[in-house]
């Protein structure tokens, strides 16, 4: 295990109790302090291994060590933000939002200012006493985002938090997100399906092979976003060579 | 403020709609009661006066009095135990294998039937009428407690899970909150269970309440107090679970309207 390595896995594997095996034999250092992809064919286990990650689902073989130690569950040092956000109808944002540190019992004025700051980051000020039903899907997904923020976390997984959301809003969320993450030195372990996404935001790219999943390539876009505006990151030639080099990886399992 | 005046003016359409349904029903009861069809069945307008006179006379007042005791305590009692069973069936892998079974039936099982099983045990008291309504209600109490406990979002439980939740948290927090509106239809559902199971009980057990207003008068050929005492029960039944459902409405999110 290299020194700069926050989450190692160690052959893992997954087989569900319908006999479907998912993920075989994953090996992977994810480096700290990087937002780093999983990407690959749709029902290769991506999101099987991020649970696996969380500590959410079991690995049917194999060992995930976080920080230097096997985990056996969910931890402080992970938190999750879900596909389909995961907000409590019945709550409001400002509760929604604090739910991560009600659970762990913190006092209510102190969770509530917590939660407070990151609503304004995430850009839901004013949001606080709304209902989720009242907000619109990349809102929502920003409510779940400011949720895995106030627990601070090292470690943020996130499985495709973007796909509820229309193509527009998540170019401009996809943009405040990596504001967000810029200077927090904080691990982000992704998934999803889209390329351009893949591209666009990650530092490392994790290529999954067709089930049961491996890791079959590994992917640095190498991108400098220094002093670049979003639509020049688009622009740029290696951000189109990457996800050129992409597709014609995954193009093969699409027989 | 054009948004609230196009609400008003929906409100106001949904009325009229109300009303011309209304008109129409009671039109075409007027003109088949003035049929000379059958004389047990009165126009609309001879049972509508019936309806007052009996408001006036304080018979209606009489009758609710002694009709809403056994529905009012069996209900209460279906309440309590039929949610808390229910909600235990959806907590408990044993106990949902030993009486989902049985609820499965029973919710389909035409229960006035037992009716009369209840009267050979309890006699023709008030005890024999609160079960009457209670082993109608129940079934269906129990089952949307259960169902409501049963369906969970999956991904809630997740997310707790990732925070570290503890057991009791993820009941506490997550799954009866979440059950909480679908166990509030079972109750409205279980009340209309309910009004059943006392009219049942009155007319078959003993005549007592409104059951006796309808069997005496209809012993009497007084047809139009007859009709009039069907209608105040329908009419009380209906406005009651109609009222249940605009508190629903308001009390839970989209999301839990179950």
């Amino acid at each position: 295990m290299s020194v700069d390595s926050v989450v190692t896995l160690k052959n893992i594997g997954k087989i569900y109790d319908t006999g479907v095996e998912a993920l075989k034999g994953v090996n992977f250092d994810f480096p700290v302090g990087k937002l780093s992809t999983l990407l690959g064919p749709s029902g290769c286990g991506k999101t099987t291994l991020l649970k696996i990650i969380g500590g959410l689902i079991d690995a049917t073989s194999g060992e995930v060590w976080v920080n230097g130690k096997p985990i056996t569950g969910p931890g402080p040092d992970r938190a999750f933000v879900f596909q389909d956000f995961a907000l409590l109808p019945w709550a409001t944002i400002l509760r929604n939002v604090s739910f991560g540190l009600e659970l762990r019992g913190v006092p209510k004025e102190e969770r509530f200012e917590i939660a407070r700051k990151y609503i304004r980051e995430v850009g839901l000020e004013g949001f606080e006493s709304n209902f989720p039903h009242q907000l619109s899907g990349g809102m929502r997904q920003r409510v779940g985002l400011a949720r895995a923020l106030t627990v601070d976390a090292d470690i943020i997984l996130m499985d495709e938090p973007f796909s509820s959301v229309d193509e527009q809003t998540r170019r401009k969320f996809q943009e405040d997100m990596l504001d967000l993450l810029q200077n927090r030195h904080k691990t982000v372990i992704f998934v999803t399906h889209s390329i351009e996404e893949a591209a666009y935001m990650s530092d490392l790219i994790v290529l999954l092979s067709a089930r049961p999943g491996a890791v079959s390539q590994v992917i640095r876009p190498g991108i400098d976003r220094s002093g670049k505006c979003a639509d020049d990151i688009r622009r740029d030639k290696k951000y189109l060579d990457v996800v050129d080099t992409i597709w014609r990886e995954l193009k093969v399992y699409l027989c | 403020m054009d948004a609230q005046s196009n609400h008003g003016r929906r409100k106001g359409y949904e009325l009229l709609r109300l009303a011309a349904s209304f008109a129409f029903f009671f039109g075409v009861w007027e003109l088949v009661g003035r049929w000379p069809l059958s004389a047990a069945f009165p126009s609309f307008s001879l049972t509508f006066m019936a309806f007052l006179r009996m408001i006036g006379d304080g018979s209606f007042l009489n009758a609710y009095a002694s009709t809403l005791q056994p529905l009012l305590i069996g209900f209460t009692i279906c309440g309590i135990i039929g949610v808390g069973f229910g909600i235990w069936m959806g907590l408990s892998r044993a106990m949902e294998w030993f009486s989902l079974p049985v609820f499965v039936i029973l919710q389909a099982a035409p229960m006035a039937a037992v009716i009369p099983l209840i009267t050979y045990t309890y006699g023709v008291g008030l005890t024999a009428k609160v079960l009457a309504v209670a082993v109608l209600s129940t079934p269906l109490v129990v089952m949307n407690s259960y169902k409501g406990i049963r369906n969970t979002n999956p991904s809630l439980i997740q997310m707790c899970r990732s925070f570290q939740a503890t057991k009791t948290q993820v009941v506490l927090k997550i799954i009866l909150p979440q059950a909480a509106g679908m166990i509030f239809t079972g109750l409205r559902m279980g009340l209309a269970m309910g009004f059943v199971g006392v009219v049942i009980a009155e007319l078959l057990i003993t005549p007592t309440g409104i059951g006796d207003l309808i069997t005496y008068h209809a012993s009497v050929a007084d047809f139009p107090e007859m009709f009039a005492a069907v209608s105040s029960i329908i009419l009380l039944a209906a406005v009651t679970i109609n009222a249940l459902e605009r508190i629903q409405r308001r009390l839970f999110p989209p999301e839990l309207q179950g």
